[in-house]
């Protein structure tokens, strides 16, 4: 069973290239780029290991409880879990849960993201190089942190999958996580001294401090094993093994109960909906224009792969204060406008790209270009003017710069008018993959011509 | 190569029908002649008009059934239709009238309201074909209009194709179901693997035997062996 959904990853995958040319570019490149990224992440750990032997293992535990951590929280933030495996697939086939657990753990090792794991994994075992006898060991607790992250993640994503199903609560979810994020890091700058720059000298305490605290934790613990038995810390090293395979244990059983459950179930129901009328087709003019535009402005409203391009957009002074280092009045803030006016902009480049074959309706129907293009564009100009607006306005009271209002305001609208035209001609001419019509809004689509 | 050398000669007026084996290139033909598809040699007359000379005022007399396109399923059907009378340039009230009364032909009315998306196979179906006719062209181009529908709801739509053609309308459909084809069309074509078998009117193809057994004739590769051998229950 193991083997057979092993060889059939791999099947998909090179099946994968036989489909397009580019598509076996964007692997060989995302290939290329992830191997360097490995290179440098083992060699670093390595040339610590014999520079500073005393600093390499906690700098292993903070990697390593940072490698986890991301390998569960990102695939549910931004769902891009690869569904080439979907268990659903398999529940004709009565196969028990156990077994096909095991199988697409192992399975999800088959690619770019999987290797790149197991190589960093245990090739950070290398920290222990300036006393050789301890690199088994390391490497032992390398392959229980694969266990833990790929386990993890697969319980985590199974287990709150029908929750996050719904718009609203993943767009609460990455709002809330991104919140979490810019407090961490502004509590992290306000820690370590200020302005977000610090001395690299100063980075030894704090992964000390960060890898004893994340050495208890289940993402952090498999790293430290051999810490443990450099010290000859006995019962550390087997309350660590244990909160390890606890751990392991809580994710094997959580992830076969939901592969159980979605064995039984049928393919969940999209979000069903219905509408009274005819909503915005009575109210833009009865033009193709108008009617593009009502179209467009439904689907801003209904299909949830628009809000998710959208709700970056508030995000983008967050992150300008925080680089800012927390100063609401610093001139840097009067950049917020015009970055949202672009990133809006930009928001509309795969427009088409979105309609997917819908599109053919428009070509069979001899729309002029010129009533979709400016179709698209309308409800865009409706909602970004007074959202461009009022951020040039937010950001000239709070720095304190009325006079420099009609520069920004001027430099706002102009940018927002840029980002839509250069959009409405890119979308036409480059169509990038985005997520099909009723697949969430961040999944990730196969790169694809 | 999907098609190459495929030459059909559609009498206006008439109710066409478009038979082939799985892949034989019925929707690539079809796409190219109702200008969804460039192809790469060869030409589409319409009336006397080349279509791939100047596509546009042509498609605007051609309603088209695609199949295997998503549609904009985010819409409601009472929606879907209505963006497709104003796209074609038609005036609300126009519009308003004739989605009311392709959704009453098509047994759609109940499900005005609700989202395309949440349709099923046969709903979808007929919204689509909804769509093609909403603007009263002079030709309309069906690719498997009957697949996955209703018999109750096909017997509905063939009657509103066979009164279209009545009145001078000209349809091309492309179907599976040969004894449909038979009985419907007055012209059928046989295509496989991107060639012309058979063309004509219905009596010439079939011969005097019937579609079906003629087209299975033609296209080839019945097997009258003893079939899977281990498929037996007892």
């Amino acid at each position: 069973m193991v083997a057979h959904l092993l060889r059939l990853r791999f099947a998909l995958l090179v099946n994968g290239f036989r489909r397009s040319v580019w598509q076996t570019i964007g692997f060989a490149v995302g290939a290329v780029y992830v191997l360097f990224v490995v290179v440098l992440a083992v060699g670093g750990v390595a040339a610590l290991g014999l520079g500073s032997p005393d600093l390499a293992p906690d700098a292993v535990v903070t990697g390593g409880a940072v490698l986890v951590l991301g390998w569960w929280v990102l695939p549910l933030l931004f769902f891009g879990q690869d569904a080439t495996l979907d268990p659903q697939h398999f529940s004709l086939f009565g196969i028990p849960a156990r077994r096909l657990t095991a199988g697409l753990a192992l399975a999800a090792l088959v690619g770019i993201g999987g290797v790149a794991l197991v190589l960093v994994s245990l090739g950070w075992s290398l920290a222990w190089l300036a006393s050789p006898a301890l690199v088994p060991v390391a490497l032992v607790g390398g392959v229980a942190g694969v266990a833990v992250a790929v386990l993890g993640s697969r319980a985590l994503t199974s287990t709150l999958a029908p929750f996050l199903e719904a718009r609203r609560a993943r767009e609460v979810t990455s709002i809330a996580v991104l919140v979490l994020g810019v407090l961490g890091w502004l509590a992290f700058v306000g820690t370590t001294g200020s302005g977000g720059s610090f001395d690299s000298r100063d980075l030894g305490p704090v992964i000390e401090r960060v890898a004893t605290v994340a050495a208890w934790t289940p993402v952090g613990a498999p790293w430290a094993l051999a810490g443990d038995v450099s010290d000859g810390a006995w019962a550390a090293l087997l309350a660590r093994v244990a909160i390890v395979a606890a751990t392991v244990a809580a994710a094997w059983w959580a992830w076969t109960r939901a592969l159980a459950r979605a064995m039984v179930t049928t393919s969940r129901p999209t979000a069903s909906g219905s509408q009274q009328g005819l909503g915005w087709f009575a109210r833009f003019p009865a033009t193709p224009t108008g009617a593009v535009a009502a179209r467009t402005a439904t689907y801003w409203l209904r299909d949830p792969r628009y809000a998710g391009s959208l709700a970056v957009v508030p995000f983008m002074p967050v992150v300008l204060v925080v680089v800012a280092g927390g100063d609401l009045s610093s001139p840097l803030l009067l950049v917020a406008a015009p970055l949202v006016a672009m990133l809006f902009g930009f928001s509309l480049s795969n427009d088409v790209a979105y309609d997917h074959t819908a599109f053919a309706l428009h070509v069979s129907t001899a729309v002029r270009g010129v009533s979709d293009r400016l179709g698209r564009v309308v409800p865009a100009l409706a909602v970004s003017i007074p959202l461009v607006v009022a951020f040039a306005l937010a950001s000239a009271g709070l720095t304190g710069r009325w006079d420099l209002l009609p520069p920004v305001l001027g430099l706002s609208l102009g940018t927002l008018g840029v980002s839509l035209g250069v959009s409405a001609v890119v979308s036409v001419l480059y169509l990038y993959p985005v997520p099909k019509p009723g697949r969430a809004p961040s999944s990730n689509p196969p790169a694809r011509p | 190569m999907a098609v190459h050398g495929i030459s059909l000669d559609v009498p206006r007026g008439s109710f066409y029908g478009l038979v082939g084996p799985n892949g034989a290139g019925k929707t690539t033909s079809l796409s190219m002649a109702t200008g969804l598809l460039r192809p790469d040699s060869g030409t589409v007359h319409v009336g006397g008009r080349d279509l791939w000379a100047d596509p546009d005022p042509i498609k605007r007399s051609i309603g088209v059934l695609p199949d295997g396109v998503r549609l904009f399923d985010r819409l409601t059907g009472a929606q879907l239709i209505t963006y497709t009378g104003l796209l074609r340039g038609m005036d609300r009230a126009t519009v308003a009238d004739r989605t009311g009364d392709l959704l009453d032909a098509l047994d759609l009315a109940d499900d005005a309201d609700r989202l395309v998306v949440d349709y099923s196979a046969g709903m979808t179906k007929k919204i689509a074909l909804a769509s093609a006719l909403v603007h009263a062209p002079q030709m309309l181009v069906l690719d498997e209009p009957f697949e996955a529908v209703d018999p109750v709801s096909a017997a509905n739509i063939r009657e509103i194709l066979v009164s279209y053609v009545g009145s001078g309308g000209t349809v091309i459909v492309s179907s599976h179901v040969m004894d449909l084809v038979q009985r419907m069309c007055d012209h059928v074509a046989v295509i496989a693997g991107g060639h012309v078998l058979a063309a004509g009117t219905v009596d010439e193809v079939r011969a005097g035997r019937s579609l079906e057994d003629r087209f299975v004739e033609l296209v080839g590769g019945r097997r009258t062996t003893e079939g899977l051998s281990w498929l037996r229950t007892s």
